[in-house]
């Protein structure tokens, strides 16, 4: 059973603000994707619930236990690095058995211990060798195992895919994703890569300037952004947003387009949609097809939409042409609306 | 036609090429035979016979007669200050290192206010002429009774094999990623611990390299060596005094003793030597 709780927590580096005011919550088991951009503080956030940095305010606590004033050892944690940090110098088998060596547990047990885990990553017959003798693959693999093998409440990963090639990188994944479920620990996974983070997380924690913009599941994050980062930065391509003007009777004119939208003190809102969700017909925005990309299931046109560019992701047989006039109707369920001041949902 | 303007614009270029490599070639042969022919010269005559050494024309190849050699060895005092030397370098070597070695590990694992004066200042003490200080220091030393001690001498020498203990061992842990040591601390470590069984292993043949390195400055070291002792003189001092009037076989006997121990130390480490001046070790 380990909750994580971080709590208010900033840290300053000099007069750079890496982190303002985190609060996070993560409950037992779950698999939190803390995603952003490099720079955001993401990895800070999870070297700070390690304990390998320690928090300019705030509080962290695992499994009940307040734990931001204990080092490294005491947290009931195992850590995935970038880098792996195999040790050079041992053998796979000694450096999965280190952390069980430091708990000083009888030869037998250890032995049980470090085979179960290399069967489970599938490193069995790497035991004996040295990481000079290893792949980058398999590298990683060990420093999993050698995570796993001191059955944490909580594994954290810093970026633990981002340096292996791209097909081993979507075999590492699902295995991890089993893997992971089965040990039944509370994980922390840092990334950049939104298709990963989507992929594995029960919930994603988009970062964004040092703090926490959204919090949720995966689609939600993908259907409903919280704000105007979170479409711009998730999904390939990612959210249109048009800027719309407040109409007589409150409805909004989005080229050339009326809608219905919230009701808002304001004269100018963003209208934003994803490029999936429109659909041409002889109603809808007003744009000026610019490029095509046929991408095989459909076809990514890139379109003039009120001197903005706006991608769609049309079906294959649409047959648009360069310069060709659309009328691009937005599916009315998957309208989202932004605040142009504070940049939120409204 | 073409082809013919053409040649002689490409042979300027390979010509000036070559002219270049030559003049490369030359540079190294000359700076390879200001290097070797002292030792070369040094080894012949010290593997000589001591008619040989005063004969003319002198021979290419040593006869390998262990005559001088063994003078040498035999000569009133030599062993002496043979067992100072290595006990002041030993010394040296150990305060060097004890002293050294923390402050590297230090420079590349914390940031702290005044890093990098330290590290300016921890070179700039080469740069203080040792003639300067040396008569203050006898004072200093006859004051507190230091001088003409094995202990003085190295503490002396430790001054001068400092420097190079930090830079190297810093070179050396910098080298050794961060993130092995921070696992090994999720991994249930002290920084102690994490110290001792991850970094250590993997810096201590550079630690033993920057050792060796601390020994030979203390080997070689002459001038505080001749001030500071009297009857406890090290090779170095010891030679500089007694072989002034001694014949030329025992001079190069001599030479040879104190110069063939460290280049065969320096070639030992020249690895760690290497990597300490940035130069790739090829």
């Amino acid at each position: 059973m380990a909750e994580i709780a971080i709590k208010g927590v900033a840290k300053r580096f000099g007069g750079f603000t890496a982190l303002h005011q985190v609060d996070l919550t993560i409950s037992d088991q779950e698999f939190m994707v803390l995603l952003g951009a490099s720079g955001c503080g993401k990895t800070t956030l999870l070297r700070i619930v390690a304990g390998l940095e320690t928090p300019s305010q705030g509080e962290v606590w695992i499994g009940g236990r307040r734990v931001d004033h204990l080092p490294p050892r005491d947290r009931g944690i195992a850590m995935v690095f970038q880098n792996y940090a195999v040790f050079p110098h041992l053998t796979v088998f000694e450096n999965i058995a280190f952390g069980l060596r430091m708990k000083k547990l009888p030869q037998q047990e250890v032995e049980r211990r470090v085979n179960r885990t290399a069967e489970l990553m599938h490193i069995e017959q790497l035991l004996k060798r040295y990481s000079g003798q290893l792949s980058g693959g398999q590298r990683q693999r060990v420093a999993v195992a050698r995570a796993l093998t001191m059955e944490p409440d909580v594994i954290l990963m810093d970026e633990p895919l981002s340096n292996l090639d791209a097909l081993l990188r979507l075999e590492m994944r699902a295995e991890l994703k089993g893997v992971l479920a089965a040990s039944k620990t509370t994980t922390i996974y840092v990334t950049h890569d939104q298709v990963e983070a989507m992929s594995l997380a029960d919930r994603i924690a988009v970062m964004h300037q040092g703090r926490i913009v959204q919090a949720a599941s995966p689609v939600e994050v993908y259907r409903n952004p919280a704000a105007r980062f979170v479409g711009s930065f998730i999904g390939s391509p990612p959210m249109n947003f048009i800027p719309a003007t407040k109409a007589e009777n409150g409805d909004w004119t989005v080229a050339g387009l009326t809608l219905s939208g919230p009701k808002s003190d304001r004269q100018k809102l963003e209208f934003a949609i994803r490029p999936e969700d429109v659909d041409a017909g002889d109603k809808g925005l007003q744009a000026t097809v610019r490029v095509i990309e046929p991408l095989g299931p459909h076809t990514l046109v890139t379109c003039d939409v009120e001197g903005g560019l706006f991608r769609a992701i049309l079906d294959s047989d649409a047959g648009v042409k360069v310069g060709d006039h659309l009328r691009l109707a937005p599916k009315p369920d998957r309208i989202r609306w932004f605040d142009p001041e504070t940049s939120n949902a409204l | 036609m073409s082809a013919v303007a053409e040649a002689p614009l490409a042979a300027a270029p390979a010509d000036a090429r070559k002219a270049g490599d030559w003049l490369l070639i030359a540079t190294a042969i000359l700076l390879c035979v200001w290097v070797l022919l002292p030792i070369y010269l040094l080894i012949v005559n010290a593997l000589s016979s001591p008619e040989q050494v005063t004969a003319f024309p002198k021979r290419f190849f040593p006869s390998f007669d262990l005559g001088s050699l063994s003078f040498f060895i035999n000569f009133a005092g030599v062993a002496r200050a043979l067992w100072n030397s290595v006990l002041v370098a030993t010394l040296t070597m150990i305060l060097a290192i004890g002293l050294g070695a923390p402050a590297g590990y230090a420079l590349s694992r914390f940031d702290f206010p005044g890093k990098g004066t330290f590290r300016f200042l921890v070179l700039m003490t080469r740069a203080f002429p040792l003639p300067l200080l040396a008569l203050p220091l006898a004072v200093m030393f006859i004051r507190t009774g230091l001088d003409d001690t094995a202990i003085g001498l190295a503490l002396v020498h430790t001054t001068l094999a400092l420097p190079f203990a930090v830079l190297i061992t810093f070179s050396l842990f910098s080298g050794i990623p961060v993130e092995l040591e921070e696992a090994a601390w999720t991994l249930g470590c002290t920084r102690w611990q994490a110290f001792r069984k991850v970094i250590l292993p993997l810096a201590l043949p550079g630690i033993a390299a920057s050792a060796v390195f601390a020994f030979t400055i203390s080997w070689n070291e002459v001038f505080a060596a001749a001030v500071l002792t009297i009857e406890n003189r090290t090779l170095t001092a010891f030679l500089l005094q007694s072989l002034g009037e001694s014949p030329l076989y025992l001079k190069f006997a001599g030479g040879a003793a104190l110069v063939v121990p460290a280049l065969i130390f320096i070639f030992a480490v020249r690895k760690y030597l290497f990597a300490m001046w940035g130069i790739a070790n090829r």
